[in-house]
Parts: structure tokens; C-alpha cells; sequence
């Protein structure tokens, strides 16, 4: 990554996939009130999505608006983190995917928010109070699902040694852009580490670090994403909706 | 930004939403009144004083004695309605993943979660008159307690999405604002919430339709062959004919419900005919005219036999949506638990600390 452009496309699509993800729960989830709270997540990723989109779009000068870069890009020009790509398995695995993804954002919409680019400050400060909520909410449900009962336990375990090695690639170094990810990584561990802890659970060890998102190189699970949320806006070119 | 960011002129359901808040305003005066002296005496006539309050347009509360016929007909009219939303959220969910474009998917999501947040307060609702919202999910899983009929048919194309918010949407609110004014508080209040929501959803679903029915060719035609669909599955939303209503002379006179089925379907095809006019779309029915006596529209009924097949569970999607609703009960099963679990076990550790 270097420059706005393709910062503020990557955060973009890393929220877009989370969101696109997480409403797949919907009318899915284990009680109507986390229905409620999973698409509640989902639509606040998908706001700051679009925003971070139709900046992007904006800094690349091309003519290419939110819709144009969501609908309209294949799986190799897509620049998310693979972890938001990873199916959702189990309520856990989504659990141990939500957690990640919110102690990573929260510092790093925080950091953006006092940033010199007064477009991405704003969208900071406005998802980072978002991020704050989805991090508590998930951070909830590891400790009750880790300190639960003996299967929610074993799940919550499997859900974390699962996910773990994918969120490596989230404080890849890049001190170009405007917040550099290595920077957060203190941050997010403190986080995932206080959770874990309370959850009655263990961070696993592992060498393996898988990445490639960044660069538009995704896992197998990505293009089938793409193919069900283009299906419709490819089917009609040039329609409005 | 997330949703509902489109102006509101000329869409449809202002007349109605102007009703609800005239009802809010009777439910606050009603308040103000206070019941005739107020709560009965000890050798007080209870059956008499129900009628007292139910005349005098006031509302019964909770711990209002009332007559068990009432409240049986009550838990399964709220109940029904909170499963219609609960089961409701399928067939718009479906679209979620594939909605055409970013503003579009922000705001099916908010409706969706929006039935979500109704079907719970409905729930709540229902609760007041002593039965607990597990019980009636567990009615609504073995299939003793129906849904509305609606929801069991597919969602096939992205304009249904819009057809389910015009016309769906608009059935439920002509027959949910006169609801508004029903005579047992906490359902009346619910209606009122309910109802302001569910019209936001309706100029939605409506919205969607009038861009498609102005788009492209292939939309237009996508908006007209779920018209075609939607229209008579709608109609029957109304329930059978009055000839046929069992319910209908008991629930008006205790003033649960406030007006005959054929007249809410009157009035909804009413309220159609010119909306899907400015659509520039067509109502599938040959025999649709204006009758100058009747100053309404003179219409073809639904197939009320189809209905029938619908409500006894051999629709299109009827075994779907069931399937799926015990799917996502039966695979949230260790979660629930473990939220128990955890929660047993903070309890456990507070007394502890306590003593």
C-alpha cells in the first residue's frame, strides 16, 4: 500500500467483505436479539464502507463512485485483509473473526481520526465510535462462550487457534501511509490478550501467517463472495437502482 | 447515510401515518381521562367494568381483569403477528447479499433488522398477558401457531424486494393502524410504533419500484412480473371474506379489531390503484374499475381456496421458512447455553464475594 488512495480502498474493502459477511447471519443467529445486533454491526460497516469507497473513488479521479468500485471489481483488484473473507463457521469462528477485526480497527480509526487528511479523520472519528461498540460486543461473547459451558469452550478454542494466523497481515509495516499498521499492534494485542485471558482461553502459537490480501492475492473463498454480491449490479450495466 | 436518505414527497401512506398519530394523540387523552373513578371496588361486578372501560373507548391494561376468551384471542393475534415478523425477515433477507447497489443493501438491512426489533417488541407485548415469549416461539416451531400467509411465497427477483415494501408493507399498515385504537394498551401502543416504521418501509419499497418501473426495459418488466405476483398473495393478506371470518364479530365488539376484512381490502385497493398509476405499472386484474356509487374500486377477489392451502402449510415456501427458522433455533442451542452457563457463573461468583 502507499498513498490515500489505496489506504482508504483497503479499509473500504476490508469493512465492505466484513459487512457482506456478517449480514449473511441475518435471520440465522442464534436469538432474534443478536439478529439484531449482528445486522447492526453489519450496517455500520457497510456505512463506513461506503464512505471510505466514495473517498477513494474520489482520490483516484477515474469516475468511479462506491458502486463502481464494489460491484465492478473482480477478486484480484479487491485490496481487503483476508481475514474478513473467511466463511463464518460456527458463531464462534464469526466471534474470533469480530473481535480481531474490532480491537485492529478501533486504534486504527482512532489513530486516523487525528490524522492530516481531514476526509479520513472525519470517517475515523465517526467509526471509531462504532468500532468501540463492536469490540465490546464481541469481547462479550468470547468470554461467555470461552468461560461458558464445555462444548461453548472447546468451540470458542478451535474458533481462535482458527483465525489467529490471519491477523498477522493486518500490521503489515507501511510507513507511507497515513497510519502506518505497525503501529497498532501493541494496541490490539493488549486488546485480544485481556479478552482471551478472561474468556479462560489461549493465544495460540503459531509461525504460520498467511497475507496476500493487500495485494489483491485472496483466499479461494473471495471470488464466491463477489460472484453472489455482483450478480444483480453486473446483470444490468449502467442501471440505477 | 445508512439508509432512508431519500425524500419522502408524494410517496404513499402520508394519509395513513396521519391516522397513527392521531391515535397516539386518543391514547394520550384517553390516559389524561382516567377511567371512571378509577380501578373497580372489592364487590364490584368485574365483567361489568370490562364492558365499562371497553365502551368508554378506554384501554385495559395488563392487570386489568379481563375475560379468558379475550385474552386467548389477544396472545394469538399479537402472537401471530410477532412470528409474521420474525418468519417476515426470510423472504426481503434473501436479497441482502445481492442488493444492486451500497445504498440499496444499507437499507434492506435496516429494514430488516428494523421486523427484527418489531417482532421482539410484539413479543414483549404478548407477554403481558402471561405467557412467555419461549412458549410461543416453541408454538410457533411446532407449527400450532401460524405466521402471516404472505411470507410463504418466494422472493424470485430483486423487484420483489420492492413489491413486498409497497404492497406488504402497505396491507400491514391498513390493517395494522386501525389496530392502533384496539382496546388492550399494550397492543395498541405496539401498533403505534410498529405502524410509523412500517410505513417508512413502505415509501422504500415503493421507491424501489419507481425507480425500476422508470429504469432500464428489463426492469421495468422485473417490477411488472412482481406485481403480477405479489398483488393477489397481498389482497388475501386481509384474511377470508367476512361471510367466512370466524373471529371477526367476537374481536369487533370487545374492539380489537376495528373494521370488517373486506372493508380493509376495499381500502387498500383503493389506495393502490392510483400509486401504481404514477408507478406507470399495471394491476393484474381485467375487472379492476371504478364504481361511481360505491365511489370505490370494484375488484376480483383473491382465490380464497389458495389462501386456505396457504394457511394449512402447502405454499410455495412454507416448509422452508419453518425449516430454516428451527435451523437457526436448533444450531443456536450451545450459545444460548453458554450464555446461560456464563451468566450462572458471574451470579455464583457475586454471592461469593458477598459473603
Amino acid at each position: 500500500m502507499n498513498g490515500p488512495f489505496d489506504f482508504a480502498l483497503a479499509l473500504g474493502d476490508d469493512a465492505l467483505v466484513a459487512a457482506q459477511r456478517l449480514a449473511e447471519w441475518t435471520t440465522r443467529a442464534p436469538e432474534m436479539e443478536e439478529d439484531i445486533a449482528l445486522a447492526n454491526i453489519a450496517l455500520d460497516q457497510l456505512g463506513a464502507a461506503r464512505l471510505l469507497l466514495s473517498y477513494a473513488g474520489e482520490l483516484e479521479g477515474a469516475g468511479r463512485d462506491e458502486d463502481a468500485l464494489a460491484f465492478l471489481r473482480d477478486d484480484r483488484e479487491f485490496r481487503n485483509c483476508l481475514l474478513v473473507e473467511l466463511p463464518n463457521g460456527d458463531f464462534a469462528v464469526t466471534m474470533a473473526k469480530l473481535l480481531f477485526l474490532a480491537a485492529y480497527q478501533l486504534p486504527l480509526y482512532t489513530a486516523l481520526a487525528g490524522c492530516a487528511d481531514e476526509r479520513l479523520a472525519a470517517i475515523g472519528a465517526k467509526a471509531r465510535k462504532e468500532s468501540a461498540y463492536h469490540l465490546d460486543h464481541a469481547s462479550l461473547w468470547v468470554r461467555r462462550l470461552g468461560d461458558g459451558t464445555e462444548e461453548s469452550r472447546r468451540r470458542m478454542q478451535a474458533a481462535v487457534d482458527q483465525v489467529w494466523p490471519y491477523v498477522h497481515e493486518l500490521f503489515a509495516p507501511d510507513p507511507a501511509a497515513p497510519v502506518d499498521p505497525a503501529t497498532l499492534r501493541a494496541d490490539f494485542d493488549a486488546t485480544v490478550a485481556a479478552v482471551l485471558d478472561e474468556a479462560t482461553l489461549s493465544r495460540p502459537e503459531s509461525g504460520w501467517a498467511p497475507a496476500g490480501g493487500r495485494d489483491g492475492v485472496h483466499t479461494e473463498h473471495l471470488s464466491y463472495l463477489l460472484a453472489e454480491m455482483q450478480v444483480l449490479h453486473r446483470a444490468h450495466p449502467g442501471a440505477n437502482w | 447515510m445508512y439508509g432512508n436518505d431519500f425524500s419522502a414527497d408524494d410517496a404513499p401512506g402520508g394519509g395513513l401515518l396521519g391516522e397513527v398519530e392521531a391515535a397516539e394523540a386518543a391514547l394520550r387523552e384517553a390516559a389524561a381521562r382516567g377511567r371512571r373513578g378509577g380501578a373497580p371496588g372489592p364487590d364490584e361486578d368485574l365483567e361489568a367494568y370490562f364492558a365499562e372501560v371497553i365502551d368508554a373507548d378506554q384501554k385495559i391494561e395488563p392487570r386489568d381483569w379481563m375475560p379468558e376468551a379475550y385474552r386467548k384471542t389477544l396472545i394469538r393475534q399479537i402472537a401471530q403477528h410477532a412470528h409474521s415478523e420474525i418468519i417476515g425477515m426470510q423472504p426481503e433477507g434473501n436479497w441482502i447479499s445481492r442488493a444492486p447497489s451500497l445504498k440499496r443493501k444499507a437499507i434492506l438491512l435496516a429494514k430488516v433488522q428494523d421486523e427484527a426489533g418489531h417482532g421482539l417488541y410484539l413479543y414483549a407485548a404478548a407477554e403481558t398477558l402471561g405467557i412467555s415469549r419461549d412458549e410461543l416461539v416453541e408454538l410457533l416451531l411446532n407449527g400450532r401457531q401460524k405466521y402471516s400467509s404472505i411470507f410463504n411465497y418466494p422472493t424470485l427477483t430483486w423487484a420483489d424486494v420492492g413489491a413486498i415494501g409497497w404492497l406488504v408493507d402497505g396491507a400491514a399498515i391498513v390493517n395494522q393502524v386501525p389496530l392502533c385504537r384496539c382496546s388492550y394498551g399494550p397492543y395498541a401502543r405496539a401498533m403505534i410504533r410498529v405502524c410509523k416504521e412500517e410505513s417508512f418501509h413502505q415509501r422504500q419499497g415503493y421507491e424501489i419500484l419507481h425507480t425500476l418501473a422508470h429504469g432500464t426495459p428489463e426492469q421495468k418488466a422485473m417490477a411488472q412480473d412482481a406485481l403480477d405476483r405479489w398483488w393477489y398473495p397481498s389482497l388475501a393478506m386481509f384474511g377470508p371474506p367476512d361471510t367466512d371470518s370466524t373471529h371477526s364479530a367476537q374481536s369487533m365488539a370487545w374492539k380489537i379489531k376495528r373494521f370488517s376484512n373486506d372493508e380493509l381490502r376495499q381500502r387498500f385497493v383503493d389506495m393502490c390503484v392510483q400509486q401504481a398509476e404514477i408507478l406507470g405499472l399495471t394491476i393484474p386484474d381485467p375487472d379492476l374499475r371504478w364504481n361511481e356509487s360505491r365511489q370505490s374500486y370494484d375488484f376480483t377477489q383473491p382465490d380464497y381456496d389458495e389462501l386456505m392451502r396457504v394457511i394449512k402449510g402447502n405454499g410455495p415456501c412454507n416448509r422452508q421458512r419453518m425449516e430454516h427458522r428451527r435451523r437457526a433455533h436448533d444450531g443456536g442451542a450451545w450459545v444460548r447455553e453458554a450464555a446461560a452457563a456464563y451468566a450462572a457463573k458471574r451470579v455464583e461468583k457475586k454471592e461469593k464475594v458477598a459473603a
